[in-house]
């Protein structure tokens, strides 16, 4: 297998490799938008001055956060079908569970974010007659996902690797089809360095993109 | 225009409004000053219900603050509030600022917004920073905004909270400036500052608050002639001192 690289293999397993990419990427993206959005709905339950809201919230967090990654991918891969009594697709499966598990943790940025925002903030746009709606909407989220963003980036690259768990449930994502095409062509040292090279790549490009946002959007 | 009737507040264990009255009349301007830590800003916070009280009622404009059937949001958009810290938003233009609440509480439309917005920013003085962001200000130039801010919704009364304190001293006087222009033109304030000079100027009864109470509560000439307390003579001679 150390006999001479041979680059022919990656080219040719280029179009299914994107196949793998592509699932990769659509994973990631739509977990971030449920994850920020149920993560921001999470915090502002956390912050909530009702006991009751924010302990469910808080227990939901904590539930979340104390499980392996892979044991809620395991468990939402077999059971969100039988709660739904049909089969919806590997895709989705996996996909509400990185949805339901990243919420936990982006909770916890946005929390954070939310009371890097002053609370005299909250007062000025109280006393201009803005609801508690529009004043988290229009002036304390924007601030807070301003301050928040370099870390919702992090969180977000990690996540970007972390979806190459999927492997556990046999998803081609593009780990598990880099692997797959090693196995086959017995071609391990390409794939892998290749693999490494595209994932090293995204990331960079992720907290590059990160730093540079924090500079424009730092007030 | 204003009743605070035996307010009293508590922080959890901590009282910090104790059996409060007193009354701000239309047109009237009232300074309310004291030691720090006293309750001035609770009380003003308790005047337009950002801050729940326990005890006592106070109204404004006829309603009740503290009944839960009243619609708070509704009572706050016309009761302007300047904040210490001018409290802008930081991540919108001068004018956006201006004009954001005039959008989403009173409906007005962009261009009447912008148009009234407009006309305040001139009123303070600052027609050519529309466009700047916040931090782009200096702080007197800020304070200035804010009060654009409040005044564009049209309140029937204006309630701020140590507006100058933050401020460089060579820029008080612009803050004060706009201050007293709009009680002369009529505008019902409740102040709580230590800018004695504003107060003997404009104001038509000052209020002294120590520990929770209102220790004092007479007109201008009366406080400053003679203050019936001695916390209240001695608070004085130390601010008009310096
Ligand atoms: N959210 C809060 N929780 C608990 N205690 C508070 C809270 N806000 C204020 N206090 C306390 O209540 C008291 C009165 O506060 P307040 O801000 O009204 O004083 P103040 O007269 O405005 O003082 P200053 O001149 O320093 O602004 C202070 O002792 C303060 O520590
Ligand atoms: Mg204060």
């Amino acid at each position: 297998m150390f006999g001479g690289i041979d680059y022919g293999v990656v080219e040719r397993a280029l179009p299914l490799l994107w196949q793998g990419m592509l699932f990769t990427l659509q994973l990631t993206g739509l977990s971030i938008c449920g994850g920020v959005f149920f993560g921001t709905i999470l915090a502002l339950m956390r912050l909530s001055s009702f006991r009751s809201v924010s302990f469910f919230a808080a227990s939901y967090v904590n539930f979340f956060r104390s499980l392996p990654l892979i044991l809620v991918i395991f468990w939402f891969y077999f059971l969100v079908p039988k709660l739904l009594g049909r089969p919806i697709g590997g895709f989705y499966s996996v996909l509400i569970a990185f949805v339901m598990f990243e919420a936990a943790y982006y909770c916890e940025i946005i929390r954070a974010g939310i009371q890097s925002v002053t609370r005299t903030q909250v007062h000025a746009g109280y006393a201009l007659g803005l609801t508690y709606g529009q004043t988290m909407r229009l002036i304390i989220l924007p601030q807070a996902f301003r301050n928040m963003l370099p870390v919702l980036l992090t969180q977000s690259i990690i996540m970007f690797q972390d979806t190459s768990l999927v492997y556990v449930v046999g998803l081609k994502d593009f780990l598990t089809t880099a692997d797959l095409i090693s196995n086959r062509d017995n071609r391990p040292v390409e794939l892998f360095v290749f693999a490494a090279i595209v994932y090293f790549i995204i990331c960079l490009i992720g907290s590059n993109s990160a730093r540079r946002l924090q500079r424009k959007y730092t007030i | 225009m204003i009743e605070v009737k035996n307010v009293s507040k508590w922080y959890g264990a901590f009282h910090v409004l104790k059996d409060c009255s007193t009354s701000v009349a239309k047109g009237q301007v009232v300074v309310i000053c004291g030691p720090s830590g006293s309750g001035k800003s609770t009380l003003i916070k308790c005047v337009n219900g950002l801050e729940p009280f326990q005890k006592g009622a106070i109204t404004v404009n006829d309603i009740s603050v503290g009944d839960k059937a009243t619609n708070l949001s509704q009572l706050r958009s016309r009761v302007g509030m300047v904040f210490q810290n001018f409290e802008l938003f930081p991540h919108m233009s001068v004018i956006r600022n201006i004009m954001l609440a005039q959008i989403k509480v009173l409906g007005r439309s962009e261009a009447e917004a912008e148009e009234r917005a407009m006309k305040l920013l001139t009123r303070v003085g600052l027609v050519d920073q529309a466009a700047k962001y916040p931090a782009q200000l200096s702080g007197g130039q800020q304070q200035r905004v804010a009060i654009a801010r409040a005044l564009a919704m049209d309140p029937f009364a204006m309630l701020f909270d140590e507006p100058t304190s933050a401020l460089d001293p060579e820029m008080i006087n612009e803050v004060l400036d706009v201050m007293v222009a709009l009680a002369e033109d009529g505008m019902t304030m409740m102040v709580v500052t230590h800018e004695m000079g504003f107060a003997k100027k404009v104001a038509d009864r000052i209020i002294f608050m120590d520990e929770g109470h209102i220790v004092e509560d007479a007109t201008t000439e009366e406080f400053f002639g003679t203050p019936r307390s001695e916390r209240a003579q001695m608070f004085l001679s130390k601010i008009l001192s310096h």
